[in-house]
């Protein structure tokens, strides 16, 4: 199931994250390994075994639905990378032709 | 005398600062001064907040004076894992990412301590967000091992064992996924357990990967991390997955030691081909020694765990890519590229490719492949399945006996650099400890001896059904009076002592 350096491309795009040259291939090699070990678990995954994606049966927890104050605007947008008229400034979303 | 007070236990400082012997804010400046002198070469601390703590002792000093009554641990240092928010004091998770961040609101757990009169001393080095057996993928260097300085102490809460095992502190607080209490703990013989899943909030632990994630107590003695368990234990409305059972009494179980009659399954699969002569050689003294104090010890069979680490770092990965989406270089954290030019979802790619490290990626890709269509039930699928057949092998152990035990790492710590650039290798860290978080049940590292080969801490693990994390007080208190305080032996940094 070789993983070539473009297929790391596209997980990268995937996951938002720029991987240089170096990386792809560095990351290629090491994704081999790692998936060839723990691929064995396909062998005793069979159809009869349901799966558990939670270590406890928990369904509809919820507590009282009560207004609390938030975390003061000031203190949150201190934190931001970039903040203006008591929001976050983040850069464009559009494309300029848009 | 400050030689003497770092060496003391929790529960025996608490008791002197209850009884005015000593002050908070001695106690306190003996600890600054103790990370002061070793933290230079050990790196336990990312920060080490000295107003803050002093602070806080000062305020359980003027409670104790206007007569107030003082919890079991009031007084004592602690040292925080940099993985838990402490409102106003800088948290990092060990990433760029989140470097020179002051987060507006503590962790429950952070709280509860601090509720408690704990004094926070600092926030402890670990794996950038939790991903590493041996601390060196923090962004902020490796941290040493105090038993010996060229060896890695573990990971990912390789800070928090550290700073126990060179005295900086005689609590710590650790968050275990697939080891991370437990395997530090048995690289620098101390205490670390992971409760039972939901037994401690998550609220406030930054995310890795949350159906595996609980934070936990470690400490020198097994009294002192019950104490500490018993502070940050039971429900919290603001974690969904938190249990509403009371914090089983974790407390008269350490104090108790009773194993007579116990029934103690010894796993017949971890052990063999990768372990060290020197840990099992320990290992069978400490089943001889168990036996020997009127526990009945069988050999059973857990044949699914050893799938359970390829299962492990499947599921993790995926979960982790999710959880790390959060790091978006929008609301808080890191930014790069922002020249008023690029786009958001440029400046996104930038920034993780700059703030992430190498390990995080290589999660958080493998992750992405693991969740992606075509590959999902190849991979993420089949770890689920193999999740049910771990939680079935041991629900058929516990029909059978009380708890299980094994060694806690095939090897003890090795050598800084020596994994670093084999990641499989690495993973192997985690052979022994992975079944536990997958099941949700509790687990915890004791200190056992010291390996022939290496002269080393070998730790010895003990699992026990979920809600009965008291037995394995009881086992730990047990083992404790047999090999003594396994931190009494250490060589290289002697309290007081320069090397």
């Amino acid at each position: 199931m070789a993983l070539s350096e473009q297929e790391v491309a596209k997980l990268g795009h995937l996951a938002r994250i720029e991987l240089s040259p170096d990386e792809l291939t560095l990351l290629a090699g090491q994704l081999d390994v790692i998936l060839q070990s723990v691929a064995r678990v396909s062998e005793v995954a069979t159809a009869d075994v349901p799966p558990t994606s939670h270590p406890l049966p928990l369904s509809n927890v919820f507590r009282e639905d009560e207004v609390r104050p938030s975390l003061p605007v000031d203190v949150v947008l201190s934190q931001a990378p970039a903040a203006e008229e008591s929001r976050f400034r983040v850069p464009r979303i559009l494309d300029e032709e848009a | 005398m400050s030689n003497e007070i770092i060496t003391a236990s929790a529960a025996d400082l608490a008791a002197r600062i209850a009884a005015g012997e000593l002050s908070a804010v001695e106690v306190t400046r003996a600890h600054l001064d103790r990370i002061e002198a070793v933290d230079g070469e050990i790196n336990a601390f990312l920060h080490v907040d000295t107003e803050g703590a002093l602070a806080a002792a000062g305020r359980v000093d003027e409670r104790r004076a206007a007569g107030e009554d003082l919890g079991p641990l009031a007084g004592v240092p602690l040292a925080l894992k940099d993985v838990f928010t402490q409102q106003g004091v800088p948290t990092t998770a060990g990433s760029k990412m989140l470097e020179g961040w002051i987060p507006p609101y503590s962790a429950t757990v952070t709280r509860r301590i601090q509720d408690a009169g704990i004094v926070i001393v600092g926030k402890t080095n670990m794996d950038e967000f939790a991903m590493g057996s041996s601390t060196e993928n923090s962004a902020f260097g490796p941290t040493r091992n105090p038993w010996d300085p060229d060896r890695i102490p573990g990971g990912s809460g390789g800070g928090s064992s550290a700073a126990l095992a060179a005295f900086e502190a005689p609590l710590a607080m650790g968050s275990d996924t697939g080891g991370s209490i437990r395997q530090p703990a048995a690289f620098t013989g101390t205490v670390g357990v992971k409760p039972t899943y939901g037994g401690t909030s998550r609220y406030g632990q930054i995310a890795l990967a949350s159906s595996l994630d609980q934070p936990g107590p470690c400490a020198r003695t097994v009294l002192d991390t019950a104490l500490l368990h018993q502070v940050i234990g039971g429900h919290d409305p603001m974690d969904a997955t938190s249990l509403t059972d009371p914090v089983p009494d974790v407390v008269a179980a350490a104090r108790s030691g009773d194993i007579a009659g116990m029934k103690i399954g010894v796993v017949r699969e971890l052990r063999g081909e990768g372990y060290a002569p020197g840990v099992i050689e320990v290992f069978d003294r400490t089943v001889e020694l168990l036996t020997g104090l009127g526990a009945e010890v069988i050999e059973v069979s857990c044949p699914h765990f050893e799938y359970s680490l390829g299962a492990y770092y499947l599921i993790l990965p995926s979960e982790a890519s999710s959880n790390l989406a959060r790091f978006d270089a929008m609301r808080y954290g890191l930014r790069i590229g922002d020249d008023g030019v690029r786009s958001t979802e440029e400046v996104m790619q930038l920034t993780r490719e700059a703030g992430f490290g190498a390990e995080v990626k290589r999660r958080i890709i493998l992750g992405t492949y693991a969740l992606s269509a075509g590959y999902f039930d190849e991979f993420y699928g089949s770890a689920q399945k193999v999740r049910t057949l771990v939680q079935r092998d041991f629900d058929a152990a516990f029909d059978r006996v009380d708890v299980l035990i094994s060694p806690t790492t095939p090897t003890t710590a090795f050598k800084l650099g020596e994994r670093v650039d084999d990641p499989m290798a690495m993973y192997m860290n985690d052979l022994c400890t992975t079944p536990s978080n997958l099941a949700g049940n509790a687990s915890a590292s004791f200190p056992a001896g010291l390996s022939a080969d290496d002269g080393l801490p070998v730790g010895v693990q003990v699992v026990a059904p979920a809600r009965a994390d008291d037995r394995l007080y009881r086992v730990g208190a047990a083992l404790e009076r047999e090999v003594g305080v396994l931190m009494e032996q250490i060589a290289n940094y002697p309290a007081g002592g320069s090397r």
